[in-house]
């Protein structure tokens, strides 16, 4: 088989892709083979960069860094599979409910106008930093000058110290708030758009039919939104041994009385990189490797799933 | 998406449409449901511009307080004479920081995101396959924490740079498959074919004949990224060191300020104005809002950008 020659087009376009291939390979594609960093017992050669300490002075182990996230603390690492998972599996099934049901809601709105402002508004919180929300709780639970605990000491009843164990059981419920008032405005923006991409024929014959509201939603609008729910449920079922970083570790202010509420293997790696005085880099990136492949896994089995149930919506 | 479409059953005979509506009960219902998600999105920011402007004592006494008993600018004034070394105001050079910051990368970004995704989009090109798959496999798989982080900062030596902001955060596969698709449906082939005939190449028909009527969409990528990059507290946290505070961005230093405002003036300016009484909540609190103020009153003027942006890229991204 004789090659095709390159056309100056292919040339062209190559050339003009060239700095986004060299940074998806220096910043996606990189970083994936520093996993093999999991499988080693990582010594650092003086004087030597990275790659030398890497591949020549440092010897395999195996899964022997694993091991370590089970043998550390016990109830550290319960708490921190059962707060990522167990978060996770909530926010994917909210994260569904809540928008598409809004979305729906605020098509069928007879004020455009509020509409419009209410999207808007919500979409606010979307474009602001953890960091700031952070300071925006504080606003509300700072034990001294919070409002809530001026409410509470206004009608008589004591002061609570929001950032200290006592207040443990409250926070995977502000923990849920904050997570849907930040990502709700998108969401809903994301689904009510796909809506309004519905074709009005539809309804309209729907309506001949005698179809009311709840009827048109049922079969018309949810089944029409499928695709992009199915899409968005595949993601973020890659995603479940990861977690919003900035909700759990700076909402709760990083409060060592509430660890148990917020560990998830974020914070877990975050925080191993910092307070160690000298990083275990084979222990921490085990963590990492543990996301990622636990990660594709997860999304390679909601696809199939996805794929059995129904082919057309599978991702992949 | 036309101004017409968002207007709910616009075309529709206008018998239907009152058949359609909702009963004024359950329109009353869920009016007062948007209104009150509305107010619970805003007040906090209201929370905080007020406090940012309530005196120190009147903190002292009655808390944080929707109604302060006393109203005062010191917190910015305060802000103001907060100065470095060279006498230069504090926090005017961290928002100079993240201003650059956000400049920079959103100009590299769109770069990196729209060439490529113009590429992706040539149905003729001989490796559309294969950077498809490469482009996409990162959305699923990733290095981790530690390994990137690794790489950046040993690899590369980002570490104390803002490259160490501005690369990682540049790109990303999602932005791209919305480019990728904008192009794909509203760039028509003859555009492209006009302009080879005109002699020019593929990097001067995407410069001059793709990029000025993609605006819209360039326009929405633009203004994700820039707040990516304005809102970006993590990648400083990791990579620029605790105590080069001339590099912080506004982010990073609202995360020192939690514990310790001091650190933002020199020893110099703390022992001239007793340090003790420095309202340094309320200027945690303006400094919060100076961070805000300009992403509040900016984006709402976008809108329309992205909402029309995001319909592309949920539909067929």
């Amino acid at each position: 088989m004789k090659k095709h020659k390159w056309s100056k087009d292919d040339q062209q376009l190559i050339l003009l892709s060239l700095p986004t291939v060299i940074w998806f390979v220096l910043f996606c594609y990189l970083p994936m083979f520093g996993l093999i960093i999991a499988f080693k017992h990582y010594q650092v050669a003086p004087g030597k960069g990275f790659l030398y300490s890497l591949f020549f002075n440092s010897q395999w182990n195996g899964f022997e860094n694993f091991r370590f996230l089970f043998a550390n603390n016990r109830d550290i690492t319960i708490a921190m599979f059962r707060n990522t998972i167990g978060y996770n599996l909530l926010f994917i099934l909210l994260d569904i409910l809540v928008p598409v049901s809004l979305a729906v809601m605020m098509r069928n709105l007879r004020s455009r106008m509020l509409a419009k402002v209410a999207q808007t508004a919500m979409f606010l919180p979307h474009f602001l930093s953890w960091i700031v929300v952070g300071y925006f709780v504080f606003a509300f639970l700072s034990t001294d000058h919070g409002l809530i605990n001026r409410f509470l000491t206004a009608l008589g009843a004591a002061p609570v110290s929001w950032y200290q164990s006592e207040a443990a059981g409250y926070w995977p419920w502000f923990l849920i708030g904050l997570h849907l008032w930040k990502t709700i405005g998108y969401s809903m923006v994301i689904y009510l758009s796909s809506i309004n991409g519905i074709d009005t024929e539809m309804y309209e014959a729907a309506m001949i039919d005698g179809a009311g509201k709840w009827q048109q939603t049922r079969h018309i609008t949810l089944p029409m939104l499928k695709p992009v729910i199915v899409m968005m449920f595949i993601l973020a079922a890659g995603k479940i041994f990861n977690s919003d970083f900035g909700l759990f570790y700076r909402t709760t202010r990083n409060s060592s009385s509430l660890t148990s509420v917020y560990m998830t293997l974020d914070v877990y790696v975050y925080n191993s990189i910092f307070n160690n005085s000298r990083p275990v880099f084979g222990y921490i990136s085990a963590a990492g490797a543990l996301q990622s492949v636990l990660g594709l896994v997860m999304m390679l089995l909601a696809n199939g799933v996805v794929r059995k149930l129904d082919r057309d919506n599978a991702l992949f | 998406m036309s101004a017409k479409k968002d207007d709910l059953h616009s075309e529709l005979p206008s018998g239907l449409r009152r058949f359609n509506a909702l009963r004024p009960g359950i329109n009353l219902l869920y009016s007062i449901i948007f209104i009150l998600l509305s107010v619970l999105c805003v007040v906090p920011v209201i929370f905080v511009i007020i406090i940012s402007f309530t005196s120190q004592s009147s903190i002292a006494r009655v808390g944080y307080s929707f109604v302060p008993a006393e109203w005062s600018a010191e917190a910015y004034r305060y802000i103001w004479h907060l100065r470095d070394f060279n006498g230069f105001p504090t926090v005017l050079r961290s928002m100079l920081n993240s201003l650059s910051i956000t400049i920079v990368g959103t100009l590299l970004g769109l770069m990196l995101i729209s060439s490529m995704g113009y590429v992706l989009s040539r149905p003729f090109f001989r490796l559309k396959k294969f950077y498809t798959v490469f482009v996409f496999i990162p959305m699923i798989f990733n290095g981790g924490l530690l390994a990137t982080y690794v790489v950046n900062a040993q690899l590369l030596h980002l570490k104390n740079s803002y490259f160490a902001i501005i690369l990682p955060l540049a790109c990303s596969t999602f932005y791209i498959m919305i480019m990728a698709t904008f192009f794909r449906i509203s760039i028509p082939e003859g555009i492209v074919e006009s302009g080879k005939i005109d002699g020019a190449g593929q990097l001067r028909i995407f410069l001059q004949l793709v990029l000025p009527i993609s605006l819209p969409s360039l326009a929405t990528i633009a203004l994700f990224l820039s707040f990516g990059y304005w809102n970006d507290w993590y990648q400083a946290s990791l990579y620029l060191e605790s105590h080069r505070h001339e590099l912080f961005p506004l982010q990073y230093v609202l995360i020192n300020i939690e514990k310790n405002i001091q650190f933002l003036a020199n020893s110099d300016m703390v022992a001239s104005t007793q340090s003790g009484e420095l309202p340094t909540e309320t200027m945690r609190m303006a400094i919060v809002v100076i961070t805000v103020v300009p992403i509040m009153f900016s984006y709402p003027f976008f809108q329309r950008y992205f909402v029309s942006g995001l319909t592309v890229g949920a539909i067929k991204g």
